[in-house]
């Protein structure tokens, strides 16, 4: 153990050190308020400037202040600094773009793609460490690498991995690029390769280090990677977010690992801060849903056999344009519930354009947001707040619940699980217990949706069949444009 | 036994740090309007971006072409991730200020 220490461990007094130190010290309580500030409505701007100058700071100080202890005892910095300003240069222009051209409806994947590269990264600096540990550890003739560097190296490779693969296939899913395999036995082979991928770390720690014989941490890695894919294959699109946000952590944790191994504390503190916070994150999600986070990952959604008894021959009523248009016109108070397919059909603007016009009639029109509703929990909330929607328009659900018997219509955008009434009516229904929007307590409710397609719980949804429902079938974008020229026409 | 402690007491300090890390982090974000998850799960995103200084080190450090190349990707990987989590999130951020502008 005693080499590796003097490699990353024990530092001679510096300046340079001293002055780095400091920096992260700074950079860590600059993350820290950041991250604090991020969870206020009025300072979170600010707070996320905070984090980046921290980041900032660190990278900085590193590149010009980083110093190891050779075995010769002199201090070495950094070399390469030419490429890595030329590295730097092409991730933030790529990264600058690729953040700048997205649309908004599309962030939750480009956050997924981001996580995966921080997974890449965390994985590449195991990887590359660990035959430079090996053969120190081979040279002084230890006969196994049970260590906390070694720990870190495979632990780092391992959750980097899996987050890498992961966040890769939450991307093309959230893309729709990948669909969804289900089956009952994938979770069986997962556990049995999350099982694999911890024994191998173990076997590897209670290996004879060889100089350069690096076959199993490449065997490692390819497991890391296959096991993050088989992970998120069989999880339904509506659980993205939750997967994302606990990759997300999954990342800040590998992050940290990185920290352990350099002895670097702003490193270990970044990660480890958004190892929890998102663990946190993760399962306020949940909570949510009033679904476990085991439910999610083992994946119980889905072409279940609960409420196909109810799928008789139902009729739905639909409601023409003008009807719609009449019916929103001369009530007083409307509330609007969005859901995915507003999201899809970008018909954010047309919503604002629908409460501006009804708003010059004198109808009240307000927002119910389902925190779930969208694919990620706030969706909602940034899609509207991009079509200049005022922030005090938007309800959260149990608002929207208690003023629901005093409403007169509630249109429902491309919504479907978060409206579902057998959340509450029918215990077998696996989304029973989920909080949802009782928009069936309005005096009237209209449906927009593109077909009488199942949500992603792929369960029936009775609201439909309501009384007091009427359909009005197509595209959310299209049918908003009909509908406000046919109020603009009364 | 005796290998847990030792182990323990090698690492202490690091092991302090992540235990009042993770109080913090949790502590730090328990009230979080759900508004703001989606900016908040970005802006944590970058954070974690905080790897790139490991792959700079690596980089800083390597002597052979191979470890060259590898921290060379591991570099624009992390920038990747920094930047494009910053810049995400901050343009999340932008909509709800201007809001409040208006009001």
């Amino acid at each position: 153990m005693g080499t590796i220490e003097t490699l990353t461990r024990t530092f001679e007094f510096s300046e340079y050190i001293s002055v780095l130190e400091i920096s992260y010290l700074l950079a860590s309580i600059l993350f820290i308020m950041g991250l604090k500030k991020l969870s206020h409505p009025d300072t979170a701007r600010n707070g996320n400037l905070w984090a980046a100058a921290g980041m900032g700071l660190a990278i900085l100080f590193t590149i010009l202040f980083h110093k190891i202890k050779m075995e010769d005892g002199t201090f070495e910095g950094i070399h390469n600094i030419g490429w890595i300003i030329v590295a730097l240069g092409i991730g933030s222009v790529v990264g600058w773009m690729a953040a700048m051209k997205v649309k908004m409806t599309a962030m939750p994947q480009m956050v997924s793609l981001f996580n995966g590269m921080g997974g890449a990264c965390a994985a590449l600096i195991s990887l590359m460490e660990f035959p430079k540990m090996q053969n120190m550890l081979a040279s002084s003739a230890a006969t196994n690498m049970f260590n906390g560097e070694a720990l870190a190296i495979l632990l780092g490779l391992g959750i980097g991995g899996v987050s890498f693969a992961g966040s890769m296939i939450a991307f093309g899913k959230l893309d729709e690029r990948i669909g969804d395999i289900k089956s009952p036995i994938l979770r069986y082979i997962n556990l049995f390769f999350l099982f694999l991928l911890l024994a191998m770390v173990v076997f590897i720690m209670t290996m004879t280090p060889h100089k350069d014989s690096n076959l199993m941490i490449y065997l490692l890695a390819l497991l890391a990677l296959f096991y993050g894919v088989t992970f998120v294959m069989p999880i339904g699109g509506a659980d993205m977010p939750v997967v994302i946000s606990l990759l997300n952590s999954f990342t800040g944790v590998a992050a940290a690992m990185g920290g352990f191994l350099y002895s670097n504390q702003a490193m270990l503190t970044g990660g480890i801060l958004v190892g929890s916070s998102g663990t946190i994150l993760t399962i306020l999600m949940c909570k949510a849903m009033n679904r476990s986070l085991l439910n999610v990952i083992i994946g119980a959604f889905g072409g279940s056999a609960a409420g196909a008894g109810q799928q008789g021959d139902k009729t739905v009523k639909e409601i023409s344009l003008s009807d719609a248009a009449v019916l929103l016109s001369y009530s007083q108070k409307v509330l609007v519930v969005p859901g995915y397919g507003l999201a899809v059909a970008q018909a954010q603007h047309l919503c604002h354009e629908l409460e501006h016009l009804l708003g010059s009639k004198g109808v009240e029109v307000k927002y119910g947001i389902h925190p779930v509703a969208g694919r990620m929990p706030g969706h909602m909330n940034v899609l509207l707040a991009e079509a200049d929607v005022a922030y005090e328009k938007l309800l959260e659900m149990e608002d929207a619940n208690n003023e629901m018997n005093t409403t007169d219509v509630v249109i429902v955008i491309g919504a479907n699980d978060v409206v579902n009434p057998a959340a509450e009516d029918d215990p077998s229904s696996p989304i029973a217990g989920m909080p949802v929007i009782r928009v069936w307590e309005a005096k009237n409710t209209i449906v927009m949706k593109r077909s009488m397609a199942k949500g992603y719980a792929a369960i029936e949804n009775n609201l439909f069949f309501m009384p007091k429902t009427r359909m009005l079938f197509g595209d959310a974008k299209a049918t908003m444009q009909k509908l406000i020229a046919e109020i603009k026409n009364l | 036994m005796t290998e847990i402690l030792k182990f323990f007491m090698e690492y202490r300090e690091a092991i302090f740090i992540i235990i009042l890390s993770v109080f913090l982090g949790i502590e730090v974000i328990s009230h979080v309007p759900s508004v703001l998850h989606t900016p908040l799960m970005s802006g944590a995103n970058a954070i974690h971006g905080v790897v790139i200084i490991g792959a700079i080190i690596v980089m800083g450090h390597a002597n052979n072409v191979l470890a060259m190349i590898l921290g060379f990707i591991a570099v624009i990987l992390g920038t990747l991730n920094v930047v494009g989590g910053f810049v995400v999130t901050n343009r999340m951020l932008e909509m709800f200020s201007k809001k409040k502008k208006q009001k």
